[in-house]
């Protein structure tokens, strides 16, 4: 059966390693938190300025000034540490976050992304996606496969403005892990119950099959 | 010390007019400048540029001057949850000029630091690059941004002085430093303006020398956006 939400967000949280500084982005990212083991040490950065974001406060203890990236209230770890906005993106840019998970509209097989715009509809702006994108060096996407109309998301070539050209290591979606190199999606993994042959009619962009294809283990 | 108290709001905003350009700290509504944001809907100028992060709610922040019409151009890095900017945006009444979060944060630092521009590699290959001058560093692609002008820069910190010292709480400080110093003038809005010598030099985020103006804020609403909470097991 094809993974929820919640099923993207773990498969996603296996990736995150010990000693990583993460950066999470809005939707489907923003549950990795709730899934990664508890014997390693991660942080969660935040881009509006906090390194070190811990859960959600409890009923009561919100904190007008202390909000993440989606606005919410959350709550810090001992350690963590607030800073300016500037400083926030020389710690994105100067590649000193090791991991950024994003969602997406569209992942092309070279690498492109889209995510910020959809022309004459929706426009609300690329936040910090495009500094994101343009500088981490292991970027996981988190997205549904196909569209509310069934139509492939895994594309050939992105159709909307894009957010970012030839970065997406790695695409978790409700079908499938597919690694993104050498312009193909390489499949790693399927969900669970999802067969090879669904993964291909998904696919618009080229489809990379070599071995024995395992089920995800979540 | 040199004295950049000044006694309310409306001394605060002297000089203020129609068809300057405005930075305003904040990130969605935390650390804005509400009492700025209230006196200039008041003062009821006309066709001004703002460079902020995002645009409010439609009934609180820079949603207020949306409201009233009075905001020409916004230079912004997201600006959803807001249907009056959209409208406006979609109708074409409201100029908008969409910047990376990074690149902004960087045009005001760039403007406060002295540098008239830089080069980044956040939007290399999308429309935000286009016209943009575009160079190779050791086989990686970046684009030239160059600094904000502005005529006048709104902040708010939690605390300050009367020598414009400014202390930021929490994920308030955002946008609000870097936006000290890189405006012709720089007025500061604080929780609580303490004595002179009271705050801790080795505590003090933003140096009074960036701040032109700083008074004690009132009234302050601190709305909430997204209030998530965790129940207690």
């Amino acid at each position: 059966m094809a993974l929820d939400k919640n099923g993207i967000a773990k498969r996603i949280a296996q990736e995150v390693q010990d000693g990583f500084y993460v950066n999470l982005g809005i939707g489907i990212p923003t549950l990795v938190a709730n899934y990664v083991r508890d014997d390693i040490e991660v942080e969660f950065q935040s881009e509006n300025g906090v390194l070190g974001m811990g859960p959600f406060p409890f009923e009561g203890e919100e904190d007008a000034d202390i909000i993440n990236a989606g606005k919410q209230t959350i709550t810090t770890m001992p350690g963590a540490s607030f800073f300016d906005s500037s400083m926030s993106f020389a710690m994105i840019r100067g590649k000193h976050v090791h991991l950024t998970i994003l969602g997406a509209m569209e992942v092309a097989e070279n690498g492109d992304i889209a995510n910020w715009k959809i022309p004459g509809k929706m426009v609300k702006g690329m936040g910090g996606a495009m500094d994101l994108v343009a500088s981490a060096e292991n970027i996981i996407v988190a997205m549904m496969h196909t569209n509310k109309r069934g139509e492939s998301k895994i594309l050939k070539k992105c159709s909307l403005p894009l957010t970012g050209v030839g970065c997406v290591t790695k695409v978790v979606t409700n079908l499938a892990v597919l690694e993104v190199k050498n312009n193909a999606f390489h499949l790693l993994e399927r969900a669970p119950g999802v067969s090879i042959e669904e993964i291909k009619k998904a696919t618009e962009g080229t489809l990379v099959i070599n071995g024995e294809i395992l089920e995800m283990s979540i | 010390m040199i004295n950049k108290k000044v006694n309310n709001v409306q001394e605060a905003l002297q000089g203020v007019k129609s068809g300057m350009t405005f930075m305003l700290g904040g990130f969605g509504l935390c650390g804005i400048p509400e009492n700025a944001i209230s006196e200039l809907v008041k003062l009821d100028i006309r066709d001004v540029t703002c460079i902020s992060n995002n645009a409010g709610v439609d009934d609180f922040g820079l949603g207020l001057l949306l409201q009233n019409k009075q905001i020409k151009k916004m230079i912004s890095s997201y600006v959803g949850e807001n249907d009056e900017f959209e409208r406006q945006m979609l109708s074409g009444e409201l100029e908008v000029e969409l910047t990376p979060q990074g690149t902004l944060a960087e045009k005001c630092r760039a403007a406060q630091a002295g540098f008239p521009a830089f080069y980044t590699p956040a939007g290399y290959g999308t429309e935000v690059a286009e016209g943009k001058e575009t160079r190779d560093f050791d086989g990686k692609m970046y684009v030239l941004e160059p600094a904000f002008k502005a005529d006048f820069a709104f902040v708010k910190a939690w605390k300050g002085d009367a020598a414009g010292n400014l202390i930021f709480k929490g994920t308030s400080r955002n946008f609000n430093p870097n936006m000290c110093g890189a405006a012709t003038i720089t007025v500061a809005e604080v929780e609580e303006l303490v004595p002179v010598g009271e705050l801790e030099p080795n505590n003090i985020h933003i140096p009074g020398i960036f701040v032109q103006r700083i008074f004690q804020g009132k009234d302050y609403e601190k709305r909430i956006e997204q209030r998530t909470v965790r129940q207690r097991n």
